[in-house]
């Protein structure tokens, strides 16, 4: 959206305004929502602003960023190294499918985090735990994805390959594949979003006591709200920022589509 | 129905929409199996598709995601084709194509006919006994396909590969075969088999090519009534 450039800045400068406002006249207080009078939530902008500047400078928002992206890393690669030949696999063999998809379907509405005691018991406490939570998390769509590019492949190119004298191996590799590159990487990229909210949960439960995740229940027990916001946007803004690189990562890959 | 074409000879097929036309040439392609019958290449009887038999379709069926030099490279490098003398090839048809400056352009940048002129390009790059062509020129407008058809012949007498095209245009037809063939209506029978045997480049408005083309469409006509009742 080019232009509007007023309406996009009147937007977000009430937006911060009624923030300050609130959190400086301690308006919930007064109207007794909280119930404490010292407690500073909403914690003003400058506190959030100083947070977010403290921790920088200590280096733990560095670490957390660092340990959370970890997780998210051990999560997607499997997901990805897994998922891919997995969908692709049940959409160009009916058999693979009528094998392997029931078994795909039961599992894939069972959220992610309810598979956190399963993965605290058999991975303990570790790195691994908390990357399987967003595995579980970034597998589906990935497959779900998968299959359905290969499904979707246009028979009339598959045609064009027969008569050029291309055999089943090479048909799958040189045209099926490609065609199913769109669909996979939509699939990468729904799993990516998927995958760190996934990562943020998994560190709340304290599946490792590193990351983003935790560091908000940490400073909300202390009741130290300016970081829990502080982290709260670090990490909106980290998933914004993937979110981002990954989309224009995904229009360079697939220049030659014809698009709306 | 039975038909023998000859090597090196460009035959035309036309006849009534919904004829089978089409079904025809996919059954010499081998994209369908027939439900009788039998066709023979070179003595050998076709099973399925395979690569002495180069198909163009009329709706392009261009690979997207390769650009135009990849998509000629195709069925080079779906025969283990080195790459050296891949692009070799390809770069000749490129020329011949008359699509030099193009090479790395994706198919969604192309024009119709340029399209087609790759598609063409890459069913002759790969050197099939036999080339299939289902109404190649169909979607393209008047002028562009006049055009499309001079080219075709010019790459055509290059090589001189034997060519099975099917149109509805009696026109074109008449310009570009050395016979042609009318079918029937449904279910589709050899109705008559037209020699064209003026010299070429062919003079479209000729008395000759008049009097061959009100023949073949004279006969077409009575099929096309046939087929409406």
């Amino acid at each position: 959206m080019a232009g509007f450039k007023i309406e996009k800045t009147l937007g977000v400068g009430v937006f911060l305004l009624v923030w300050e406002i609130t959190a400086r006249s301690k308006l919930l207080f007064h109207l007794g929502i909280i119930q404490m009078e010292k407690l500073a939530f909403p914690p003003t902008l400058s506190s959030v602003g100083e947070a977010f500047y403290l921790d920088l400078l200590n280096g733990t928002m560095v670490l957390s960023i660092g340990y959370s992206m970890i997780h998210l890393l051990i999560g997607l690669t499997g997901a990805v190294l897994l998922g891919i030949p997995l969908g692709i696999l049940i959409g160009w063999s009916k058999r693979a499918e009528c094998i392997i998809d029931p078994v795909v379907q039961i599992l894939r509405p069972i959220p992610p985090l309810a598979w956190i005691p399963i993965a605290i018991i058999m991975l303990g406490l570790t790195h691994q735990a908390a990357g399987s939570i967003i595995f579980i998390g970034a597998f589906f769509p990935i497959v779900v994805n998968s299959y359905s590019g290969v499904r979707g492949t246009d028979l009339r190119l598959v045609e064009v390959a027969k008569t050029f004298g291309a055999k089943d191996m090479q048909i799958l590799t040189r045209v099926v594949l490609p065609y199913a590159t769109p669909m996979v990487t939509a699939g990468i990229r729904i799993s990516l979003g998927v995958g760190w909210m996934c990562v943020v949960a998994a560190e709340m439960f304290g599946v490792s006591k590193y990351g983003l995740g935790w560091m908000v229940p940490y400073y909300s027990s202390i009741f130290m709200y300016n970081y829990v916001f502080a982290y709260m946007l670090t990490l909106g803004l980290i998933g914004y920022m993937m979110d981002t690189l990954f989309r224009r990562f995904e229009s360079w890959k697939l220049r030659w589509r014809e698009t709306i | 129905m039975s038909l023998i074409v000859r090597e090196g000879e460009f035959l035309c097929l036309v006849g009534p929409s919904g004829c089978g036309k089409t079904t025809l040439l996919r059954l010499v392609a081998g994209l369908i199996k027939p439900t009788s019958g039998e066709i023979f290449l070179d003595g050998r009887k076709i099973e399925g598709p395979d690569r002495d038999r180069g198909f163009v379709f009329q709706e392009y069926a261009l690979f997207p995601w390769l650009t135009v030099k990849k998509n000629i490279e195709f069925g080079l490098e779906i025969s283990s084709i080195e790459r050296t003398k891949r692009e070799a090839i390809a770069q000749k048809y490129i020329d011949l194509v008359e699509l030099r400056g193009f090479e790395d352009r994706f198919p969604k940048e192309l024009s119709g006919g340029m399209k087609q002129r790759v598609g063409i390009a890459r069913a002759f790059a790969n050197d099939p006994k036999l080339l299939l062509m289902d109404e190649p020129f169909g979607s393209l407008d008047a002028q562009t396909r006049n055009l499309m058809q001079g080219e075709l012949l010019r790459i055509w007498e290059k090589e001189h590969k034997t060519v099975l095209f099917v149109t509805h245009s009696v026109d074109e037809a008449v310009y570009l075969a050395d016979r042609v063939v009318v079918l029937s209506a449904r279910p589709a029978k050899v109705k008559e088999v037209v020699k064209v045997g003026l010299a070429r480049p062919r003079v479209r408005t000729s008395p000759e090519a008049n009097r061959i083309r009100d023949m073949i469409l004279k006969s077409l006509g009575a099929e096309i009534e046939r087929a409406m009742k």
